[in-house]
């Protein structure tokens, strides 16, 4: 019997997503990154294409404004055109490869970007086929459907085999996790529970979550706390200064996801520049992309932190019929 | 909940746009554009006037601006009239004392309302664009194309017959339009749309009645963007507006200009506290050698006349089965 079928045909929810279990910060396995780094530095640009009228997801509008918005569609479509290519040169002039978020579409639509990313030895992974589709209402075959998209179509644009998945827009269904991982995926970026990577419990696979951020993440600073540019490069830099503090003792990630569209505006581009400069001019830093930070920790320290990992308790609660039995099935790790 | 099965039909993925209303364009691939004597950049200041009516639908969105309170929000709506009576005229001094001369994007109900602010514009030889005939009228994708069409035909009638100029430029109220907007401003006899936000410069648009160019008037750099949406200080608004033409010129050379667009809202920087950070930056601004203040038609003229890009060219985008 299915879940919905159990709950009288309303899809079941649950409490708790049970991808991991418990570790405190300061009592789990220590992390080591290559050459004594103390941090592993990643920045992953989000290349997108918005599409100006999608078919609408009864979950989510794509559009705050009526179609055709306009300002917000040219507003995505700045990145492309003009933000881009400025974020590339200040990247380059600070030695930094992106680990690019990646909507596919955009290898169809835009290819001279993703050469310009591939030409300068840039990671593609997965950020969906557009960020105007959402996952959320799929059925099974239809999110196999995306996923494999976008194993096909980066293999075919640019040669990699796809490791990442940021999903779209951040939508997902319950099954996202395990099916990435199914699929042959390396690593997930959608989960945001730690500054370290960790095990993520799904049902085949072995797969990884690398810390990405929200809080770095211009998209929250600029669109949701609408800081200053100047701010946003102040919470950089103490950020990492508190990272790579901490990474003496075991290694840290440090994750600056990018939007061209808002970190190429030109009056903004300078204190993120600044930022990335003062970041990347440490010694005892590791400039790496998301997949070898999730190859270092699937080598080295998987299985330990899965070891380590402590059970998480059954929540007292309302008994939610046909959800609480299932919060920690997941859970139990391999 | 399930999705239908074409949710993930993808018609329009292709190389290119996801329409055919302006082609892709990568702007640092673009050939060179020279601005009169070896300027580096084209400074273009558009402030906008604009009357929200005290009872005002919001319809199909409440524009930034708009009525807050149950009606009658006399505070909302005087503190809008505030800037056509009191601020537009600190913004006109600060402009004034660098011979800025402006495009001004004005509702048609302000040029009717208020003849002697739109004179005082004129008379300082400021181009005139239109935006529509007021806050509560947008452009937006319910309207019918009639509708549409008798709304920019009648702001546009008062406008040009107010202000002795052809008026060429248009702003729509919001930066909101329908599908058709572009096509109905270009019959209308506009030659250059403020609304889009993807460029830094001007580029070609397809409309059914000929070619159009979408200018690059900005969202970002804005008042009413910066000081009352992000609530940043007027320090911060200076800084945006200094690190963003420090930017830009550096990027640019005496045969390769950028356009730096300033869009101004009187209500929000004519406000006594605030008009010193539009001042400031001015003076940083103007301090360089080889800016050029001009007017939104003006550059669109020496970008045109300078540009081997004008038109859209026939061979210009690569085959679309890419």
């Amino acid at each position: 019997m299915t879940a919905a079928a159990a709950t009288g045909g309303v899809p079941a929810t649950v409490r708790d997503p049970g991808f991991y279990g418990y570790l405190p910060y300061d009592d789990r396995p220590v992390i080591r990154w290559p050459n004594g780094a103390r941090v592993a530095f990643w920045v992953a640009p989000n290349i997108e294409f918005y599409e100006l009228n999608p078919p609408r997801n009864p979950a989510r509008a794509p559009w705050a404004r009526p179609a055709p918005d306009v300002l917000n569609y040219s507003y995505r479509d700045y990145g492309n055109r003009a933000g881009f290519w400025r974020m590339l040169d200040a990247m380059n002039r600070c030695n930094m490869r992106g680990s690019v978020s990646l909507n596919v579409a955009m290898c169809e639509h835009h290819p001279e970007v993703i050469k310009a990313c591939a030409d300068h030895g840039w990671e593609f992974y997965s950020h969906g086929t557009y960020n105007t589709r959402y996952l959320m209402g799929m059925t099974e075959a239809q999110e196999r459907a995306v996923i494999q998209d976008s194993i096909d179509t980066i293999r075919k644009h640019t040669g990699q085999k796809l490791d990442g998945w940021l999903a779209p827009a951040l939508t997902y269904t319950e099954r996202t996790m395990d099916l990435v991982a199914e699929m042959g995926l390396t690593y997930v970026c959608d989960l945001f529970h730690d500054d370290q990577p960790g095990p993520v419990a799904v049902k085949s696979g072995r797969l990884a979550s690398i810390p990405y951020s929200l809080e770095m993440n211009d998209t929250i600073v600029y669109n949701v706390n609408l800081v200053s540019p100047r701010r946003y490069g102040d919470i950089l830099r103490r950020q990492f200064d508190r990272l790579y503090a901490e990474g003496e003792r075991s290694g840290t990630v440090m994750c600056i996801p990018l939007h061209p569209y808002l970190i190429g505006q030109p009056y903004r581009l300078r204190a993120f520049e600044e930022a990335l400069a003062y970041i990347t001019g440490h010694e005892k830093v590791w400039l790496a992309t998301g997949l070898e930070i999730a190859r270092h920790f699937n080598e080295h320290y998987y299985d330990a932190f899965v070891k380590a990992a402590r059970p998480v308790g059954e929540a007292p609660g309302p008994d939610l019929a046909g959800a609480a039995g299932r919060d920690s099935d997941r859970r139990v790790a391999k | 909940m399930t999705l239908p099965a074409d949710y993930l039909d993808y018609p329009l993925r292709r190389y290119g746009m996801d329409h055919d209303r302006y082609d892709w364009s990568m702007l640092p691939q673009r050939p060179p554009v020279a601005w009169p004597n070896g300027a580096r950049i084209a400074l273009w200041v558009v402030p906008a006037l604009e009357w929200f009516p005290l009872n005002m639908k919001g319809q199909p969105f409440k524009p930034m601006g708009a009525m807050q309170t149950a009606y009658p929000d006399l505070r909302h709506y005087t503190l809008r009239d505030y800037g056509n009576r009191v601020g537009i005229f600190r913004v006109m001094q600060a402009l004034d004392a660098h011979r800025i001369r402006a495009s001004v994007a004005v509702n048609a109900a302000v040029a009717v309302r208020y003849p002697a602010l739109l004179d005082a514009c004129v008379k300082r030889g400021w181009e005139v664009l239109g935006h529509g005939l007021d806050m509560d009228h947008l452009h937006h994708g319910g309207l019918a194309e009639d509708d549409e069409r008798r709304l920019i035909g009648e702001s546009l009638a008062i406008l040009r017959q107010a202000s002795g100029q052809p008026v060429t430029g248009w702003l729509s109220p919001a930066k909101s339009e329908s599908f058709a907007t572009p096509d109905l401003l270009r019959e209308a006899g506009i030659d250059y749309l403020c609304d889009w936000v993807n460029d830094d410069m001007p580029y070609a648009m397809r409309t059914r009645a000929g070619e159009l160019h979408a200018m690059p008037h900005p969202i970002d750099i804005d008042d009413a963007t910066i000081l009352v949406q992000n609530h940043h200080t007027e320090d911060d608004f200076r800084d945006a507006l200094c690190d963003h033409f420090d930017l830009l010129y550096r990027e640019a050379s005496a045969d390769n200009g950028r356009i730096m667009a300033i869009s101004l809202h009187p209500w929000v920087i004519g406000q006594p506290y605030r008009i010193g950070a539009l001042e400031a930056a001015l003076a940083h601004i103007m301090g360089h050698a080889g800016v050029w203040a001009a007017t939104g038609s003006e550059i669109l003229a020496a970008w045109r006349a300078g540009a081997s890009i004008t038109g859209m060219p026939a061979g210009g985008a690569p085959a679309r089965s890419r």
